[in-house]
């Protein structure tokens, strides 16, 4: 397939989405088809893993080269299909409880690789395959079957901790604002090394307080103010906001080198020969 | 068993004791002679008991036994800790302007060779030096020519420059020219040396070197004993042959990692020990699957739990067998001997994409501590063969997409391997998960496709069968009633014990099997016997079990697990006491 005429409806697949009517991740997962798309990417080079839950569910209704693994470690099977082929676009999809709550070691770790790989989280705040406990991103207060009190904890927060671990791309979106959303993917995408989106992607069944209302009455967009991505204290002071939430790419690096550039990986390593390097025996000779 | 002489160095961690043992039975390999070494060592970085051991012969050496004639005491808890293995005439050098060490006295019987080894060190250019000053005294003792140490002085130290190298010659001279003139030593020790060219490498050198060798292109693992050397022989190594070591964040990173290159198409390979398989257990049935061509070494270490770290044990075979949720189809190839390390290494990375399933190996402390001489051609690249089984390319993808142009990952043969096709072509865009799926890779709950696909994966391992040589290696008395029956790392004690049973008149027909699953049926073998011993080193008999299970027959059992590999002389006496012969060759030996 060439790429210059692909268009995003190339990376459905002719599953339909067992989401439920309304869910946000509809959106999230178009806009994820779009930036694939407007990068001049195709099926056939393009790998994206998910792990388990409803975002989970992404790479059956995406079409292109792709995994669904175990809980929460997506990432590291993503690490592993760049390094492996660094021509290949690899996009790594998560929900809030896969990566921040039982993936979150492989979050943090991941973001500080700087791996070159887009990361999306479609983040709901609930847990909704399994039908309505708290994640990691839940309110203080809110109450659900596992916290009828609320959750007597406090949620993380996913943009202070990329940026604590030394994220070079951190950015947050709403997935009902398809435009905005499908362009801050795009940049990830774009971005040389770990582009981590943050989707506020809601859930109807399970989450009546971070309802679509919720977003966009409250959402502040970045780009309408006058904030430079590339100031890492004008970051600081947006992901640490106990306010706002905003939406936007809030810190780009655009000096960002990948791992994989920096350990001077080349080509694909599917490439081998039927027999072992002519000079393999050099490899015995050491141990003289 | 092969004349042989049983040398150690001991003291604490930190005290330098690998790269004295290191330096000595290098300089022994290149001089010729065979060497086996083992250490003893503790889970902790300094202080404590370390030992090194070096056991060599101009023959063949297989294992260890139970004698030391010449040891390197650095404290007196080193003599202690050897008790059982010193014998008369051991010769014990010492340091005894030491103050730990100013009151020792070599036990009756035993030659005790007190050599100012820091003031000599110092002498040559540092205290650093003394264990090669008492390596020097050692040379002299033993009767090996001391510029035999040349080379791995070099090898040691050229880094440093060439005073260093000097100065650790003249460290060297200092200590065998004290022995000469304030002893006059009558030992019987000659080690000559032979034109042989040996190497020497350990387990985990040996299981790098075959992946490497194999066309192993990504690594991602996590440090831990004693797997950790197979991390540290591929970094930088790999690189020269365009692949890559990841140090993980952690044991389910390395495994996913490792999972990811894998299905973008690199030959792909982590190694852990217990209690990271216990983590990487999660993954196994994702691998198996997704289909997923991967290797995952186990190297072997005393259990449960983090049990004891710097330990022999063979206590993982049950987990390699079943270990994961579910009923998940994998092949267990455990290496016999350092060498073998290398070759089923090789092996796996073939029949993991020719079958596409998890290949575990199973190799222990004993091996990944052990450092052994092999003739080069025990390596000979050309022997190695690569098969990566059933792949396609943007030509032949046509022939397994169905009637709208869908690739199928997970067709369904008759030899229950499925198309392989690598991110990158055309038209093989697919999705592989865990969740049962139909020949698309689609999940799917439909009752008759998840049948099919476990018959399917189940089929692979049926096709293998037929395909693949399982047989066990034998040696021994073929036609001997007493029939041993081993796996894995016990085949070296196994030789020797044999060669010592035979000089008591004793006949023992031995099978080491490298083969944990699949493996081979042995019911004739049993039936042909009158007697079966099962050696392990675990406590409740795994392999016996299985053996038992497969056979439907009673085995009997001889085990260890106080964390210490077996002796051959030891193993001769518990096969005599097993076999119930033991009075016997007692009567015959008089």
């Amino acid at each position: 397939m060439s790429s210059e005429n692909v268009r995003f409806v190339d990376f459905k697949s002719d599953k339909q989405p067992t989401w439920c009517p309304g869910c946000g991740d509809f959106g999230t997962m178009n806009g994820m088809m779009k930036a694939l798309a407007n990068t001049g990417n195709d099926p056939d080079n393009t790998f994206v893993v998910a792990g388990i839950g409803c975002s989970g569910k992404i790479g059956t209704y995406m079409h292109s080269y792709a995994l669904h693994g175990v809980h929460g470690r997506a990432l590291p099977v993503g690490t592993g299909v760049k390094m492996a082929n660094p021509d290949l676009e690899v996009m790594v999809a998560g929900g809030d409880g896969d990566g921040y709550s039982i993936g979150a070691g492989h979050f943090v770790h991941a973001v500080r690789r700087n791996v070159d790989m887009t990361y999306v989280v479609m983040d709901n705040r609930i847990y909704g395959l399994t039908k309505g406990q708290f994640s990691p991103t839940s309110r203080e207060d809110f109450e659900t079957s596992t916290s009828p009190d609320g959750t007597h904890q406090q949620p993380v927060n996913p943009l202070a901790l990329a940026l604590a671990a030394g994220g070079t791309f951190i950015a947050q979106s709403f997935s009902s604002d398809a435009q905005r959303h499908a362009e801050i993917v795009q940049q990830a995408v774009e971005h040389d090394g770990f582009g981590f989106v943050n989707v506020f992607s809601p859930c109807v069944t399970f989450n009546d307080v971070d309802t679509y209302d919720y977003f966009r009455d409250s959402l502040q967009d970045v780009g309408e103010s006058d904030h430079d991505a590339s100031d890492y204290d004008a970051a600081k002071e947006k992901i640490l906001d106990r306010d706002t939430e905003y939406q936007g790419v809030l810190y780009q690096d655009e000096s960002s080198v990948p791992y994989e550039q920096r350990e001077g990986v080349e080509g694909n390593m599917a490439d081998i020969d039927d027999t072992p390097p002519e000079d393999a025996m050099d490899l015995v000779r050491e141990f003289y | 068993m092969p004349e042989d002489l049983n040398w150690a160095i001991g003291g604490e961690a930190g005290d330098g004791i690998d790269s004295t043992g290191k330096i000595f039975a290098q300089a022994l390999s290149r001089a010729g002679r065979h060497v086996f070494t083992s250490k003893d060592f503790a889970s902790r970085i300094r202080g404590g008991y370390t030992a090194y051991k070096v056991r060599t012969s101009v023959e063949r050496v297989e294992s260890v036994v139970d004698r030391l004639d010449i040891l390197i005491a650095l404290t007196e808890r080193t003599v202690e800790e050897n008790m059982d293995e010193l014998h008369d005439g051991s010769v014990i050098i010492y340091d005894g302007e030491r103050t730990m060490m100013s009151d020792f006295e070599a036990p009756d019987g035993m030659i005790g060779l007190d050599v100012p080894l820091k003031r000599l060190a110092e002498e040559a250019g540092g205290a650093i030096m003394r264990n090669i000053v008492a390596l020097g005294a050692a040379c002299e003792v033993a009767d090996f020519p001391i510029e035999n140490l040349d080379e791995a002085l070099e090898k040691r130290f050229g880094g440093k420059g060439e005073a260093i190298v000097e100065n650790n010659r003249a460290a060297a001279l200092a200590g065998q020219d004290y022995v000469q003139e304030e002893y006059d030593l009558d030992t019987p020790y000659e080690l000559e040396t032979t034109d042989a060219d040996y190497v020497l490498l350990n387990g985990d050198e040996a299981i790098g070197m075959g992946a490497i060798a194999a066309g192993c292109r990504f690594y991602a693992g996590y440090p831990i004993t004693p797997a950790t050397d197979v991390m540290t022989y591929l970094t930088g190594r790999i690189d020269r042959y365009g692949g890559k070591v990841v140090q993980a964040e952690d044991e389910l990173s390395a495994i996913n990692m490792a999972l990811g290159a894998a299905r973008a198409g690199a030959r792909s390979m982590t190694a852990t020990s217990g209690p990271g398989i216990d983590l990487m257990t999660e993954t196994f049935g994702l691998v198996a699957t997704s289909e997923t061509p991967l290797v995952i070494a186990d190297v072997m270490r005393s259990g449960p739990s983090t049990g004891m770290p710097t330990k022999q044990e063979q206590g993982d075979l049950n987990m390699a067998l079943y270990g994961g949720h579910g009923e998940i189809p994998r092949f267990v190839v455990a290496p016999t001997s350092v060498s073998e390390c290398f070759w089923k290494t090789v092996e796996a990375f073939n029949l993991a994409e020719q079958y596409q399933t998890p290949v575990f190996v199973l190799s222990d402390l004993a091996m990944a501590v052990t450092e052994q001489t092999f003739p080069p051609e025990t390596f000979d690249m050309d022997e190695v063969e690569i098969n990566r089984g059933k792949v396609v390319d943007d030509d032949t993808i046509g022939e397994w997409q169905n009637d709208s142009g869908q690739f199928k990952p997970h067709a369904l043969t008759d030899d229950g391997v499925s198309p392989r096709a690598f991110p990158g072509t055309d038209g093989g865009a697919h999705m592989s998960t865990g969740l049962e799926h139909d020949e698309l890779g689609r999940r799917t709950e439909d009752t008759d496709m998840r049948i099919e696909q476990v018959d399917k994966r189940n089929r692979k391992v049926e096709t293998a069968r037929e395909r693949e040589d399982w047989s066990p290696r034998e040696f021994g008395d073929p036609e001997s009633g007493n029939l041993v029956v081993s796996w894995g790392s016990n085949e070296g004690a196994l030789r020797e014990a044999i060669d010592l049973l035979d000089e008591e008149g004793v006949d023992v027909r031995v099978l080491s099997v490298p083969y944990i699953f699949p493996r081979p049926d042995l019911t004739e073998e049993f039936e042909a016997a009158d007697d079966v011993v099962v050696v392990e080193c675990n406590a409740t008999g795994q392999w016996a079990d299985v053996l038992e299970h497969d056979t439907l027959q009673r085995v009997k059992r001889v085990n260890k697990y106080n964390g210490v590999r077996f002796k051959a002389d030891e193993l001769a006496e518990d096969l005599t006491d097993a076999f119930g012969i033991a009075g016997e060759t007692e009567v015959e030996a008089e």
